[in-house]
């Protein structure tokens, strides 16, 4: 009873702290988020829809869409290969530098992407460890598709597993035990038990990894030498049209990278709301 | 199909799980691998069932090396502790997939894997929820599909790892008597996991206990319960009062308890004897041998109530059972004095440093008990 009798009086602070705190979250996020993402298809539609489509189709905007889903479809796929490898190894067995693997999978999160890209100019550029190698080889990586691929492969690396790990480690092996001792070989195995338990969170991981993939920058900038046409993916070729004061052009790639990214939104957003259970989104092991 | 089980041997990193363990398994035996955790017993399964290797040792089926042949052809039905359903599979699917991971030369057509799960839904009590998700079912029904789908490959032997140990204590009972009667009428060799002693004595026809990765004995349920063959078995299967005796003049004697008989002929100083609650006999008179005692508490469960005894002379307290309906009958209150003095004991001679000699333990009787 006094209980209740003492909580009165603070009720209507409470409440003003409450709706003072969804004021700060809301303006910041209408700020920082909301208001951007206006000007991007505000500016991309500045001079119209023709001017819009017009810039899109004119010059090499056509050949960076072409070229970013490129890199995505090669870059993919395989940290999809790795993350389930990665996810396997981490969430079945114990070994020794297991805390270095995971440690290892998290690296492309704690390193600066341009670090990254240097990185690979450094080992595959013209005076690289292997560049003189390679150049006399015949095969080009830095300032190609290649170094474009590798690239993306090392920052979107964590993605797939780092959706996986806490997944298989709390979900055990005893089904897939069960399905040995049942009679499966190691492909039905992993395609009728494995597979369909992680199926959300490997979609979801893939998801987050496309994402990425599309709009990396950083590393991607510094191996791709800007060639227009040749190794100018989506993100670089917002820059170096907003270099060139064509804004319109600018904001149109921009608002092309945006809706993919809220497509992404949308069906990662699906996804949660419809699997929310069996993604590991909310363990603290993912983001 | 005997399985003969010689000399296995596990160790992990820090550990022994098994510990030269040899034990022979009969055609159509059901087994009980009892012990603590940490005992070995769930190794010894998973060694069984193809999950788990042993270092050194063999198990022979018939003349077959059986460690030799993969867990797919083992031909072995295992019932994980928590089930292990494929939760994205319906109970239908569940039962039907170690059919349909056969090859097709060996997968039987679709109408008899339907007319075989749908006879194995009939069999588990659980026709009318092939359609389930496993999320749906109560643990009794998830534990009811993990034996069907165990049973759906027609197996030789039935691997049951702990398999009530996830139950409600009703749900429990009802299934231990389903699952005896299951054996019985399919005849299929069974072993099973259990830390329960209650569970392993009910069910089992022998009961394997096990402590620290060692076989401690092998028995029929009565053999263990009335003749244990090592101190950790009287200690494990059910209660037990544990004395210290010495020899006092020539006797073996713990307080006023003073042993007239002597098996081994004064070769041993000190003896361990364990004595169970329903062997300790009360009496209001004092009896020739025996010690006073005074009544602490007494816990009435249904049929049987056990008696709190502490004995002065010994500094110790014992337990006794009796009958309910004895309780009056003797007038037995909290706070009364009383005498108490066993019935039968199981003794294990005691060398100086206090290992017990277990082969030469003697199950002494009372020589003029009244039979109860």
């Amino acid at each position: 009873m006094s209980t209740h009798a003492s909580t009165r009086p603070v009720r209507w602070p409470r409440r003003l702290v409450r709706g003072l705190f969804i004021l700060i979250a809301v303006s910041f996020l209408a700020l920082f988020l909301l208001l951007p993402l206006a000007i991007v298809f505000i500016e991309a539609f500045r001079e119209g829809v023709s001017a819009y489509f017009a810039t899109i189709k004119q010059g090499d905007a056509l050949s960076a869409i072409r070229l970013t889903l490129l890199v995505a479809a090669i870059a993919v796929p395989l940290n999809l290969v790795f993350g389930v490898a990665a996810a396997w190894a981490m969430a079945r067995f114990e070994f020794h530098g297991k805390a270095l693997l995971g440690a290892f999978i998290d690296l492309p999160f704690s390193i600066s992407p341009v670090i990254s890209g240097l990185v690979y100019v450094l080992l595959f550029g013209a005076q690289g460890w292997f560049g003189p190698w390679l150049d006399a080889h015949g095969v080009k990586i830095i300032f190609a598709v290649p170094g474009l691929v590798l690239a993306t492969v090392f920052i979107t690396l964590p993605f797939v597993a780092r959706e996986l790990i806490p997944l298989m480690q709390s979900q055990g092996s005893e089904e897939e035990e069960a399905a040995r001792v049942l009679g499966a070989n190691g492909w039905q195995m992993f395609f009728r038990v494995t597979v369909p338990n992680i199926r959300w969170a490997l979609l979801y991981g893939v998801l987050l990894c496309n994402a990425r993939a599309m709009g990396e920058f950083g590393a991607v900038s510094v191996v791709s030498g800007h060639i227009r046409g040749l190794t100018t993916t989506m993100p670089l070729e917002v820059e170096m049209r907003y270099n060139e004061y064509d804004y319109v052009g600018a904001f149109a790639v921009a608002s092309l990278l945006a809706l993919l990214a809220l497509l992404t939104l949308l069906v990662k957003t699906l996804l949660e709301w419809r699997y929310g259970g069996e993604i590991a989104a909310h363990a603290p092991g993912g983001h | 199909m005997t399985l003969e089980l010689s000399h296995l041997s596990r160790r992990f990193t820090d550990f022994a799980a098994l510990d030269d363990v040899s034990l022979t398994i009969d055609p159509g035996e059901f087994v009980a691998l009892l012990g603590p955790s940490g005992s070995g017993k769930t190794t010894l399964l998973r060694i069984l069932a193809g999950l788990d290797y042993s270092d050194s040792g063999s198990v022979r089926q018939d003349d077959r090396d059986f460690l030799a042949t993969s867990a797919r052809q083992r031909k072995i039905g295992l019932v994980f502790q928590h089930y292990a359903l494929f939760r994205h599979l319906t109970v239908f699917e569940n039962i039907a997939f170690g059919l349909r991971v056969r090859s097709r030369r060996l997968r039987p057509p679709r109408a008899e894997v339907k007319a075989r799960v749908q006879s194995l839904l009939k069999r588990v009590q659980l026709e009318d929820f092939g359609s389930r998700f496993p999320s749906q079912l109560s643990g009794g029904q998830r534990q009811r599909v993990a034996l069907a789908r165990a049973l759906a490959v027609e197996p030789d032997l039935l691997l049951l790892d702990e398999p009530f140990g996830a139950l409600d204590a009703q749900v429990r009972v009802t299934l231990r008597r389903w699952l005896r009667e299951l054996h019985e009428e399919l005849g299929l060799t069974t072993v099973f996991v259990t830390h329960d002693q209650e569970e392993a004595l009910e069910l089992a026809d022998r009961i394997v206990v096990m402590n620290r990765g060692r076989i401690e004995q092998v028995g029929t349920p009565e053999m263990i319960y009335q003749q244990p063959a090592t101190p950790f078995v009287c200690e494990f299967i059910g209660k037990v009062n544990r004395l210290v005796m010495n020899r006092d003049q020539g006797h073996l004697a713990v307080g006023n308890w003073i042993l007239d008989e002597d098996p081994w002929h004064s070769r041993y100083g000190q003896a361990l004897a364990f004595v169970r609650p329903e062997h300790l006999a009360l009496s209001v008179a004092p009896p020739l041998s025996g010690w006073s005692a005074r009544l602490r508490h007494i816990y009435l469960a249904g049929s049987v109530a056990h008696i709190d005894l502490y004995v002065a002379s010994l500094d110790q307290t014992l337990e006794a059972d009796v009958a309910s309906e004895d309780l009056s009958r003797l007038g037995l209150h909290a706070g009364m004095e009383l005498y108490v003095v066993p019935r039968a004991a199981t003794l294990f001679p005691q060398i100086r440093d206090g290992t017990t000699i277990n082969q030469d333990r003697w199950n002494w009787r009372a020589a003029s008990t009244t039979p109860t």
